[in-house]
């Protein structure tokens, strides 16, 4: 389902990604994303089974959930919980909301309808703000019920020509909230970080686990080319079968070219739904609007208009973890970080450790440094937030080189301990000025032609001198000082 | 028991043969709970009831005599262990076969699920268990309850006990002549129209429909969501009151059911009808009503006046529109709702080249007419572009019923009409023509568009002899003044018994 209204693009501006025709015409992109998340509830939306990936097939059902005559659906209080908490994550409005029938046949929806919110979402008019600064507007974060998977054998796997096909319902009536976005993207790596920060903002929340290669996280993507610098949308394309990020970059770009190539040739747009081949790295038509089902849908009459109560609302909301735009936020703002090492050091989840060690009189650039190049994500081990600060002190302060740091750093995570100990037991001393002199002199008398080089102008060189001091010194020099050093050389 | 009544059918001169059929439901328990009989002798007189007589009647599409039996024995070791076997110990009850049994067929008189065997009970089903009660069979029902003469069924129709050359109504007709033959004193049925009051008034039995909500839907196969609700069948008010306290009462599993225990209906029967404020519904009594229904409904407003109660006319104009309404909403519900019958999963596939192919051969062979005719209507209803005129406007005059009700319930406690405009009629007279057919229901859909409860009780006999009901109609949860109104008609009749409420009038309470 597809709600575009505006196209009004809010925060920093992100340049858009533009293909220009053979007649020189400039044609840019439009992307707004679809993304459907199973929810992390112990059970379904309609039925007290489990909510659980890779079950033998068809174990996780019940008479409701296989829609069989007489049955009715209860909906699943933990449901609109995680819904809801999702929604105000994502800034949106919740409103009182009625489920609908949306009426098709297919062997894998036990009902041949889909129990789904159309018209009266329970989640409205929100944005997410992307590590960038840009930020995309939300339609709506609305539920409904998952259908079972079919599994066609022989034919090509598709339905059509299969020999036989099997159903496995264990998926039916697994909840789902559709993440609608508003065409606010412009590029396609913006399509992806808006996908790995709806990512975050799931786990975060607890609302899904968002396993893109399980299923639990499905992009759709609608994409539309314009002239560049109007305002208009153009006919847009639904890209499905989206399986990565990977996946998704590609195809926005591939349909980018495919419709310019169009459009340049003067002919218009379908809209319709395309499939990516992930080999052959291109789009298929799936079906196209004209012949679209018409869906019938009316509203759910087993079920009562879902109302939750402003307590239940401001409940949640205390309830609220941090998410990722506030902690980069709150990290940029206590440690001066530049936008991409905020964005990274969060994504890694290992801005409470940083912002801990800067409490505990840590320097805050190598704490970032070290937090964004030399610390996995989230597993510390033994790192402790006092050693790392102290590392830190260590390293600002001359005691350490760089790579000293991180020798000293993958230790305390191996095996925890006191820096100063370590450090002491390998040796690692800092290293007089005069030493480090001689040692730089050392190595430019080593090789007058490359210096002579380097003094008239080629910085490429400065690597050779620096790895032979590097050598002299057994590495405990530290590169930047040495650089420092070569230049100040040079120039007198 | 009315000369009517032992002229009727064979099958019912079978049931007499048999002896003790005649008894109320609440004779019956009383009976079993004091050890004066077992539950097993009670089921096995039925059986043998039904065995005589329902080869003409066919009311039952399937009987369960080995599970009767086997329910009854457990009643029995029950009461000898000293258990309370419950307030409906060992009393058989016909369901309709749109109720969910676990383990035995239930087809809603209809070929598409034909070998379906339910793996769960309905709520309805798995209550009556537990208050001791004993499903004797699956009672025939117009097929996915979508008619008003049982003559859509796909396994026969069901012949009225009274005269077996017409309909017993529908579309619980199987249940409404499985109690007016004496095959069992209770039965449930389903009303989404009318479906319980019009075989009731048809088979002159009590027949009523609960509000919305009051008993669950859960395991009742559904017709039109919004409008399904099961209700029970009773020889007398007593015990239909008797039956509605057993099945009523809030369900988790059934989101539209009412968060409030079962009405206290059996404890007001006697309270009478002094100082209530009853409307006879003009809109409803008029053109197109038999001379000798009208007549009855006279006859008991008269009867609840001598009670005390103060019966005056009343205009609720917009249940006029109701049948319209009806047409739009419940198609259209019933389009989906039975769109799972696709041969894919469980019940009637018909084997084709694809999917696509096998689906469309299945619901073809597996449907008939009358069920085809409203999944086209109600699929017509829904289609983008006729939404609006057609499904959202009968949505709004269903908003009109509910105001025009709301306000006549303003000056009036009860309202007072028909249940149908005539009396059963011939079998073949109306199935070539749907139209004729829809409006028997005429007086009985505005209680479903509204949601509210209304009760059918016999009434005497037509010109033509065959019973005719009266309909008392109240505003949502007012079930105990209904039975008590209900029981004063019924009461009314009895000293003369000009051909009122037949076998086991008598009251227990």
């Amino acid at each position: 389902m597809t709600f575009l209204t505006t196209d009004a693009g809010v925060g920093t501006i992100v340049e858009p990604f533009t293909v220009t025709d053979p007649s020189g015409q400039a044609w840019e992109l439009v992307v707004g994303l679809e993304v459907h998340c199973e929810l992390a509830t112990a059970t379904k939306i309609f039925c007290g089974c489990a909510n659980e990936f890779g079950s033998e097939p068809n174990t996780n059902v019940c008479p409701v959930c296989l829609g069989l005559p007489g049955s009715l659906p209860v909906l699943n209080r933990q449901v609109v919980e995680l819904a809801m908490r999702l929604g105000r994550a994502l800034r949106c409005r919740v409103e009182p909301s009625v489920f609908h029938r949306k009426n098709y046949f297919y062997p894998d929806m036990p009902k041949d309808y889909q129990v789904s919110q159309y018209d009266r979402p329970i989640n409205v008019d929100g944005e997410l703000e992307l590590p960038d600064g840009s930020v995309v507007g939300i339609e709506r974060a609305h539920l409904e019920e998952d259908t079972g998977k079919s599994t066609h054998v022989g034919g090509g796997g598709r339905i059509h020509d299969a020999l036989h096909s099997l159903v496995d319902y264990n998926r039916a009536g697994v909840p789902l909230v559709e993440i609608v976005g508003r065409p606010h993207i412009r590029t396609p790596e913006q399509a992806r970080a808006y996908v790995q920060e709806l990512r975050a903002v799931l786990l975060a929340t607890g609302a899904s686990d968002a396993k893109m290669e399980e299923g639990s996280m499905r992009v759709d993507a609608n994409v539309s080319m314009r002239r560049a610098g109007t305002d208009e949308l153009g006919t847009r394309c639904e890209i499905k079968n989206l399986n990565s990020t990977r996946s998704l970059v590609r195809a926005i770009e591939y349909e980018a070219r495919r419709q310019v190539d169009l459009l340049s040739a003067g002919e218009r747009i379908v809209q319709q739904t395309r499939h990516w081949d992930e080999a052959e790295g291109r789009t298929h038509t799936l079906r196209s609007k004209e012949e679209a089902d018409d869906y019938r849908y009316f509203p759910e009459p087993d079920l009562v208009p879902l109302e939750p109560a402003a307590e239940w609302v401001a409940a949640v909301d205390a309830a609220l973890p941090p998410l990722p735009a506030a902690r980069r936020r709150a990290l940029s703002d206590r440690t001066g970080a530049e936008q991409a090492t905020a964005a990274l050091v969060v994504e890694r989840d290992l801005d409470a450790l940083v912002l801990t060690a800067v409490d505990a009189g840590g320097d805050p650039d190598r704490l970032l440094t070290r937090a964004a190049n030399d610390l996995a994500a989230a597993d510390v081990g033994a790192l402790t937030a006092p050693a790392f600060a102290a590392v830190s002190r260590m390293e600002a302060d001359g005691a350490l080189t760089a790579t000293q740091a991180k020798v000293v750093l993958a230790e305390l995570v191996a095996g925890g301990g006191d820096p100063q100990a370590i450090a002491a037991a390998r040796g690692f001393e800092a290293m007089g000025e005069d030493e480090l002199a001689a040692a730089v002199d050392a190595a430019v008398a080593s090789d007058p032609a490359a210096w002579q080089r380097f003094v008239d102008g080629d910085p490429k060189v400065a690597g050779l001198f620096v790895g032979k001091v590097m050598k002299a010194t057994s590495g405990k020099a530290d590169g930047k000082a040495v650089n420092a050093l070569l230049r100040q050389r040079a120039a007198g | 028991m009315s000369e009517r009544d032992t002229s009727g059918p064979g099958g019912r001169q079978g049931a007499e043969e048999v002896g003790g059929l005649e008894a109320s439901a609440l004779q019956l328990a009383a009976q079993v709970r004091s050890g004066a009989r077992s539950a097993v002798s009670v089921v096995e007189d039925h059986l043998a009831g039904i065995a005589a007589g329902d080869g003409e009647i066919h009311a039952f599409n399937h009987v369960m005599e080995e599970e009767a039996l086997a329910a009854a024995s457990r009643v029995d070791e029950r009461l000898a262990a000293g258990e309370d076997p419950g307030p409906l110990a060992g009393v058989p009850v016909a369901l309709k076969d749109n109720l969910c049994t676990r383990g035995v067929p239930t087809t809603c008189s209809s070929r598409i699920l034909e070998g379906w065997l339910p793996p769960y009970d309905a709520t309805v089903v798995a209550r009556l268990a537990a208050s001791g009660a004993i499903a004797i069979g699956k009672a025939n029902l117009d097929e996915f309850a979508m008619g008003s003469s049982t003559e859509h069924s796909a396994f026969g129709p069901t012949r009225n006990p009274h005269d077996t050359g017409r309909v017993p109504g529908g579309s619980s007709g199987g249940s409404a002549a499985a109690v007016a033959a004496g095959f069992a004193p209770l039965g449930l049925g389903s009303d989404t129209g009318g479906s319980v009051r019009l075989p009731a008034a048809y088979c002159g039995v009590v027949g009523m429909k609960p509000t919305y909500g009051a008993v669950s839907r859960y395991g009742l196969i559904a017709f039109a969501s919004s409008l399904d609700q099961i209700g029970p069948f009773g020889r007398t008010v007593a015990d239909a009151a008797a039956l509605l306290e057993v099945v009523a009462g809030h369900d988790p599993l059934d989101s539209t059911s009412i968060d409030a225990p079962a009405p206290a209906v059996s404890a007001v029967l006697d309270a009478g009808v002094e100082g209530l404020r009853i409307g006879l519904v003009t809109e409803l009594s008029g053109e197109g009503t038999d001379p000798d229904v009208r007549r009855r409904v006279a006859a008991a407003a008269e009867a609840l006046e001598a009670a005390g109660a103060k019966v005056e006319d009343v205009s609720v104009p917009a249940t006029t529109l109701g049948l319209s309404a009806y047409y739009l909403i419940a198609p259209a519900e019933a389009s989906s709702n039975l769109a799972r019958y696709d041969g894919v999963r469980y019940g009637l596939r018909v084997d084709a080249p694809t999917n696509g192919g096998m689906n469309v051969a299945s619901r073809t062979a597996g449907f008939g007419d009358e069920v085809k005719r409203r999944i086209m209507l109600g699929t017509y209803a829904l289609s983008a572009g006729y939404y609006d005129a057609y499904y959202g406007k009968a949505q709004q005059v269903r908003t009109l019923i509910i105001r025009d009700f709301a306000a006549a319930y303003e000056r009036f406690d009860l309202l007072l009409s028909p249940t149908a405009p005539t009396t059963a009629f011939p079998f073949g007279a109306k199935t070539a023509d749907p139209l004729s057919m829809y409006l028997t229901d005429v007086c009985t859909i505005p209680s479903n568009l509204a949601g509210d409860p209304a009760i059918s009780v016999p009434y005497g006999l037509g010109d033509d002899g065959m019973p005719i009901g009266v309909q008392l109609l109240g505003p949502a949860l007012s079930e105990p003044t209904l039975f008590r109104a209900a029981a004063v008609l019924e009461h009314s009749m009895a000293p003369t018994g000009d051909g009122g409420p037949a076998a086991g009038r008598e009251r227990t309470t």
